[in-house]
Formats: structure tokens, C-alpha cells, sequence
């Protein structure tokens, strides 16, 4: 029940929206958002039934990013450690 | 399936695991006091993935599990009555009441519908106008604000046959709480969809009064690592703070619309939690503006059985994070998802469940 699903607004019909989450569409209700703030292709988070928020393309984009620039940190580190063939942290 | 396919990206799961054994020198527990966290953390294989001074232990943030035995008992009094359709979320059908449960009762032959969304129930009430909807409103803050429209709307649309038995409980009392009974954590991994609603500022209390950091995470393998990520690097430079990492989802002032409307119908009061007792100001009652969609108030006299509790369950213990639930003598045998003696095993978000499917 806890579970809140990301989905994707395919179009708003007043207080409600058609999501599309995988396959199927679901019907949301999107009284607890503001709708103005809400547009068609947004991605929202759907629990019980409700649109709790928006998706922020932004800051998932910007996580994402920072986890690659790890990955890559990660792994020239890696190949210096090979390299001098001792731990550097 | 964006938002979440790049999240289980094994390759930046393993890279941040190296981070964390990198910067960890002393052991941690860290506490994450959601049921979707327990069953990530189980299903993904997270405890694997982690060096071994980290240790995960769950708490009390599965709704179903926390529930007092007398709030089924009282669903299934109502269910007996001849006027009555209860309404429920499916993960409250088969939640053992003291001699019976939910879906016992349906096949008894009471009026017992599942429903996904609180909306679908009031449908339930405007196509059954001689009949009393009774709601069973249970889960957290995320869930709540659900229900708070789902008064509202019955109020404007003039739905006086729905009536809400509210169980809804706020999850931060239950976090300090946690702290004053002298559990030993670290850390918490906070609650993602909770503070999508309720924002970050509910959790500063903890690193200011107890000097415990709390980050808000997402469900996902890639978000749980960073999340215990900042949290070890919170506790080597001795720097508890609330933060977030599930930013994507989570603004820091949360969803004020929703705040509002929660303002609007709920007030706190003490509430019961298993494995706790009675926490102050920890459950949310209808306010008297909204006391005709009350349960309580408007059904007030009902034959409830008395209590027993299950013996042998340590579900409590496992909610408070004392005790793990492989330490349970029933585990696995008496108790099992087809079988279960205690909500912690019903509950799809129930660390006994998760222990079971994933970690057995
Ligand atoms: S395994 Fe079953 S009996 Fe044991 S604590 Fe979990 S729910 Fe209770």
C-alpha cells in the first residue's frame, strides 16, 4: 500500500488525469496537486489512487549525473591503483 | 520504464558500495523506517552489497504491522453489522484480528470490498444509498492526505452514508521514540513517499535533539546506496543532518497542497503503535467539522471481541529493531505468507514477508 508508482500523464481530464504506467493506463486523481503545475508528458508519483507529486526531471537528471561522474572517479582510480599497484584511499 | 530503470543500474550500484567500504571505519546501524525500504533492501540484495561495518535494521514503518490487534477487531465488528460495506486497501483483508480476520468474515458472507483508491469507495457509497460505507484508513502521511480528500469530497457531494475508521498514524514520533526507549542506531534512512508529502522539515528535530542524521531516500538499489553513502559520510565527519536524496521526488517543503487539506480534516491525537504503546500525538482523528464521516462517532456502539494476542510473535521486537525476524521461533514454519500468525508476515511491506520471499 505504501508503494507509489512513477507514471506518465498521457492527458488531463479535469480532476483527473490518464497515466500511463508500463503497459496499462491508470486514471489518477490529481486533487492533492496543484493543477496548473501539472502537464501532459509529466511524469507524476501515483499512490492509492492519488497524484502525490511531480517528477522533477531536473533533479533526476542532475542525480544521475553525479552517479556517473562517480562511476567514472571510480574507475581512473582503479586503473591508478593498478598502476602504482598500491591503495590510494 | 523511466525513473526507475536508470536507478537498478548495477554498474553505479557497485561503484558507490566501493565508496561506502571506502570511507567507512567504524561499524554503523542504520534504521530505515519504511516498509518499501525493507522490501527493496531484501529483494535487491542491498545488505550484500555492503562492507561489514554497516549493518540495515528495520523499523516500524509498515502501517499494517504497526496496527493494534483491536482495529481489525473492530473493522470485523462493524463487518457483522447487517447495514454495513466495509471498504479496504487488500493489505488489511488478511491481517489476523483476535479470532478472525477480514476475508474469514467475507467468506462468511459480510459485505467486504477492496479498493484500490479511497474515490472507488465513495462510488461504493453513492450506489449504495441505504447501506453505511465504512472506510478502514490506514498508512502513513503519504496515504493520508488521500483520505482527507476523500472526506472532503464526500462532505461537498453530500455522501453522509461514508463513514472513515481512521487508524492513520505520523511517522515522527515513532522515530524519536525509537531513540528514548534506547534503541541503537546511527542513522536513518528516511522515508521517501512520507516526506514527498510532508517535506524534510518534520525530521530536524533528530539530528538537533539526538544528533542522529536522517536522509530521505528513493526505492531503488542506486538510491538506497547513495542514501547509506551520505549517511556513513554524515557519521566519519561526526555531521548528522537531514538530507535528501531522493530529490527527484522529494522537495524540501514537501506537498503543501496536501499538507493543507490534512490540516483541514485531521487532528493529532495519542495513538497505539505495536512494538511502541501509546505515542504522544503520533495518530490523526476527523476533526469535529467532519465527525459525520466519522467511524467512531457515528457507529459508536458495536460488540467488539475481546483481545488476545498471538503467542510467540515477536513482531513488536522486530518493529523496534531488536530483533531480526530469523530470531522468531515460528519463522518459516507455524508462520509463513499463506499462514500468517502476525501482521509482520500479512503485510507485502512487513519485514517478515521480506525476510521471507527474499532472505529465507
Ligand atoms: S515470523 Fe510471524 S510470528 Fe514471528 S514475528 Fe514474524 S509475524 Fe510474528
Amino acid at each position: 500500500m505504501c508503494l507509489s508508482i512513477p507514471a506518465k500523464v498521457e492527458k488531463i481530464n479535469g480532476e483527473t488525469a490518464r497515466c500511463s504506467v508500463g503497459g496499462s493506463t491508470y486514471e489518477a486523481n490529481l486533487q492533492l496537486l496543484v493543477h496548473e503545475q501539472v502537464q501532459e508528458g509529466d511524469y507524476v508519483l501515483i499512490h492509492t489512487g492519488f497524484a502525490i507529486q511531480k517528477l522533477d526531471a531536473e533533479e533526476a537528471k542532475a542525480s544521475l549525473d553525479t552517479f556517473a561522474a562517480f562511476n567514472q572517479l571510480n574507475n581512473e582510480m582503479d586503473e591508478e591503483e593498478k598502476k602504482l599497484n598500491k591503495r590510494l584511499i | 520504464m523511466k525513473y526507475i530503470d536508470e536507478y537498478r543500474d548495477k554498474e553505479i550500484a557497485q561503484s558507490l558500495a566501493k565508496q561506502i567500504a571506502e570511507i567507512s571505519t567504524r561499524p554503523v546501524k542504520l534504521m530505515e523506517v519504511c516498509g518499501g525500504h525493507t522490501m527493496s533492501i531484501q529483494k535487491f540484495g542491498i545488505p550484500g552489497l555492503l562492507p561489514e561495518t554497516v549493518e540495515l535494521i528495520s523499523g516500524p514503518g509498515c502501517p499494517v504491522c504497526v496496527t493494534s490487534r483491536s482495529y481489525i477487531d473492530r473493522a470485523i465488528a462493524y463487518s457483522r453489522l447487517d447495514d454495513v460495506i466495509i471498504t479496504t486497501y487488500g493489505d488489511l483483508i488478511r491481517v489476523p484480528g483476535s479470532s478472525s480476520t477480514l476475508e474469514k468474515e467475507r467468506a462468511k458472507g459480510a459485505n467486504i470490498q477492496v479498493v484500490y483508491s479511497i474515490m472507488d469507495a465513495l462510488l461504493v457509497a453513492k450506489h449504495n444509498r441505504r447501506k453505511k460505507i465504512v472506510f478502514l484508513g490506514i498508512g502513513f502521511e503519504t496515504t493520508a492526505p488521500g483520505t482527507a480528500a476523500g472526506i472532503l469530497q464526500a462532505k461537498v457531494a453530500g455522501i453522509f452514508n461514508f463513514y472513515v475508521y481512521s487508524a492513520h498514524k505520523v511517522m515522527p514520533p515513532a522515530m524519536e521514540a525509537l531513540i528514548d526507549e534506547g534503541v541503537k542506531i546511527n542513522g536513518y534512512i528516511g522515508p521517501g513517499h512520507v516526506s514527498t508529502i510532508t517535506g524534510k522539515g518534520i525530521y530536524e528535530n533528530i539530528p538537533k535533539k539526538y544528533g542522529l542524521g536522517v536522509v530521505i531516500s528513493g526505492f531503488e538499489p542506486v538510491d538506497l546506496m547513495q542514501t547509506i553513502l551520505m549517511l556513513v559520510r554524515q557519521i566519519e565527519n561526526n555531521n548528522p543532518k537531514v538530507e535528501i536524496e531522493y530529490t527527484r521526488a522529494v522537495k524540501p517543503e514537501g506537498n503543501v497542497k496536501a499538507q493543507q487539506m490534512l490540516d483541514e480534516v485531521f487532528e493529532p491525537r495519542d495513538d497505539w503503535w505495536r512494538g511502541l504503546g501509546v505515542l504522544k500525538d503520533s495518530g490523526l482523528k476527523i476533526k469535529k467539522e467532519y465527525e459525520r464521516h466519522d467511524a467512531e462517532v457515528m457507529i459508536p456502539n458495536v460488540e467488539v471481541e475481546p483481545l488476545v494476542e498471538p503467542k510467540g510473535c515477536i513482531c513488536g521486537a522486530i518493529l523496534r529493531g531488536v530483533q531480526k525476524p530469523k530470531e522468531c521461533p515460528l519463522f518459516g514454519n507455524v508462520c509463513t505468507p499463506l499462514n500468517p500468525v502476525g501482521s509482520c508476515m500479512v503485510s507485502s511491506e512487513g519485514a517478515c514477508q521480506a525476510y521471507y520471499l527474499y532472505n529465507r
